[in-house]
């Protein structure tokens, strides 16, 4: 067999699966990925650019590097997809045909879509680090801040790295006080949710940790308009709160190919999948995978690998022709900076939420879940070498499955949550 | 906990939100909004009503603010006049469905 699998999207997601296809399949498939770029970015490495811990040129490699030889690379924009003809049509005129289509688009960011964000003081006191351009402004806006209301905005879910905004905050804090000048800044977390996070026990654990650094929380704001001008974000019920500076996490859609493409996706652009299964119910041939998908869990790449495992099992019991297994739990594994060269870890499934206990290795660990420790920072360092060499190679984990572990969890009955359907 | 609800004994969390959509009715909707301030369901109350259980049931998931914006047919300004301070929670209660879930 000869199975023309085509993969859109060089990213986290679609590069893991292309490498694990090819290493189950080798010459026995042809495999596509197409992007329309060169440029891999580490996402994770976003978050220290600001604060000068990263050095943004070493955050981007090349994607075709990133696959292994006998991956066909195509560079180039895809115009739509025919799911009807099993066809992707690229810009230039090409067609591509596929017996299995993945989808790995990942995640837009759409500033344009609240009122005024990009307005007046758009990358001049309003920013975000969600971008290699935007954390870099960022960090020379940081560099000249003196002083004054620091205000970080989560408008609404679903965002990549939900974590990120509360690192930011925690590293906010951090950074002010190497400095010398935390007493001249105000940090205020605004957020859409009715809490620091969604989950109670950790939201308990996140919240104390933000009030004993002094990050002052604003809950259920939802972001209607921005008036860069005057310092305001204004929310639909006519609250306001005042900033000097702005970090803003835009709202997140599906990519635009998605909204081009009818059948496949959601109201906001994400590919509507099967959430155990991957396989989209626009046809049994197409797949999604990463920040791509409507699945409710986190966008990040914890999740994307753990998928990985179910998608390249599903894919190959496709072209057999038999029954898929439904075997991806929602499983997702963050790291959460929170300064001082000290990190939090969570680890949590669609039924079960993040809990204390360790990782990964039940009763020995040695990293601790939901508790501040110096090993879970160097954990978080050791991640961008796991990204690179394992992640993005499409290896397991030593030592950690792809399904979430109940073993070495503090659980009790209220951290468990009935599957909604 | 059990709670009673026009003579009918319904599931309800601490903060009033269906644990079983399917216990719900239109008689009960009328009961739960006007316990939080609305006298009155006019037709676009009940557009957005519908599009919420339907979602919910067909989906598992209830629509964000974002999408109801989208999808129900009524702006967010709109929304927030017709369900004061929350609309995506407090539709969601009169509508019957559990509490919406943000996903992380």
């Amino acid at each position: 067999m000869h199975a023309r699998i085509v993969i859109i999207g060089g990213g986290t997601a679609g590069t893991l699966t292309a490498n694990r296809l090819h290493r189950l399949y080798g010459d026995r498939a042809r495999i596509t990925v197409v992007d329309r770029d060169d440029r891999h970015v580490y996402q994770p490495g976003l978050l220290f650019v600001p604060f000068g811990l990263a050095d943004p040129k070493r955050l981007v490699r090349s994607r075709r590097a990133q696959l292994r030889p006998g991956i066909h690379f195509r560079l180039g924009e895809v115009a739509h997809i025919e799911t009807g003809e099993d066809r992707v049509h690229l810009d230039s005129g090409d067609a591509l045909p596929y017996d299995v289509l993945v989808l790995a688009t990942g995640a837009s960011l759409l500033p344009d879509e609240t009122e005024g964000l990009t307005g007046a003081g758009w990358e001049q006191r309003v920013f975000t680090f969600y971008t290699l351009d935007g954390s870099i402004a960022l960090r020379d806006a940081l560099d000249s801040f003196d002083g004054g209301r620091l205000v970080v905005n989560m408008i609404d879910l679903p965002v990549k790295c939900p974590v990120a905004p509360l690192e930011f905050c925690f590293l906010a804090d951090w950074h002010f006080r190497r400095r010398g000048m935390r007493d001249r800044v105000q940090i205020n977390y605004v957020t859409s949710l009715d809490g620091a996070f969604t989950k109670p026990t950790c939201n308990r654990e996140l919240s104390g940790l933000l009030a004993a650094k002094g990050i002052e929380v604003t809950t259920e704001f939802n972001t209607g308009q921005v008036d860069g001008a005057a310092g305001r974000i204004n929310s639909w019920d006519d609250r306001q709160v005042a900033f000097d500076l702005l970090v803003t996490i835009p709202l997140h859609g599906g990519s635009q190919l998605i909204a081009r493409s009818p059948g496949l996706g959601d109201e906001i652009g994400f590919v509507a999948v099967d959430r155990a299964t991957l396989q989209s119910g626009a046809a049994p041939n197409v797949f999604a995978i990463g920040d791509a998908t409507n699945v409710p869990t986190s966008k990040a790449g914890s999740v994307a690998h753990f998928e990985g495992e179910t998608l390249v099992a599903n894919i190959q019991r496709f072209l057999r022709g038999r029954e898929l297994e439904a075997s991806f739990d929602g499983h997702t594994n963050c790291f959460i900076e929170t300064g001082f060269h000290k990190a939090l870890l969570i680890d949590f499934n669609y039924e079960t939420e993040p809990v204390p206990g360790v990782f990964p290795e039940p009763h020995v660990g040695p990293l601790p879940l939901l508790r501040e420790s110096r090993l879970n920072h160097l954990g978080k360092l050791a991640f961008e070498w796991i990204y690179w060499h394992l992640l993005l190679p499409g290896h397991a984990m030593p030592g950690i499955s792809a399904q979430m572990q109940l073993a070495g969890k503090e659980l009790d009955a209220t951290t468990i949550t009935r599957s909604t359907r | 906990m059990t709670t009673t609800l026009l003579d009918t004994p319904v599931e309800r969390d601490p903060e009033g939100f269906f644990v079983h959509a399917e216990q719900w009715t239109e008689a009960m909707a009328r009961e739960i909004a006007s316990e939080c301030g609305i006298a009155e369901l006019t037709d676009r109350h009940w557009q957005v009503i519908t599009y919420m259980r339907t979602t919910y049931l067909e989906t598992g998931t209830a629509p964000s603010i974002r999408t109801l914006g989208k999808a129900s047919g009524v702006p967010i300004k709109e929304l927030y006049q017709l369900f004061p301070k929350g609309p995506a929670k407090l539709a969601a209660k009169i509508a019957g469905i559990p509490k919406p879930r943000g996903c992380i």
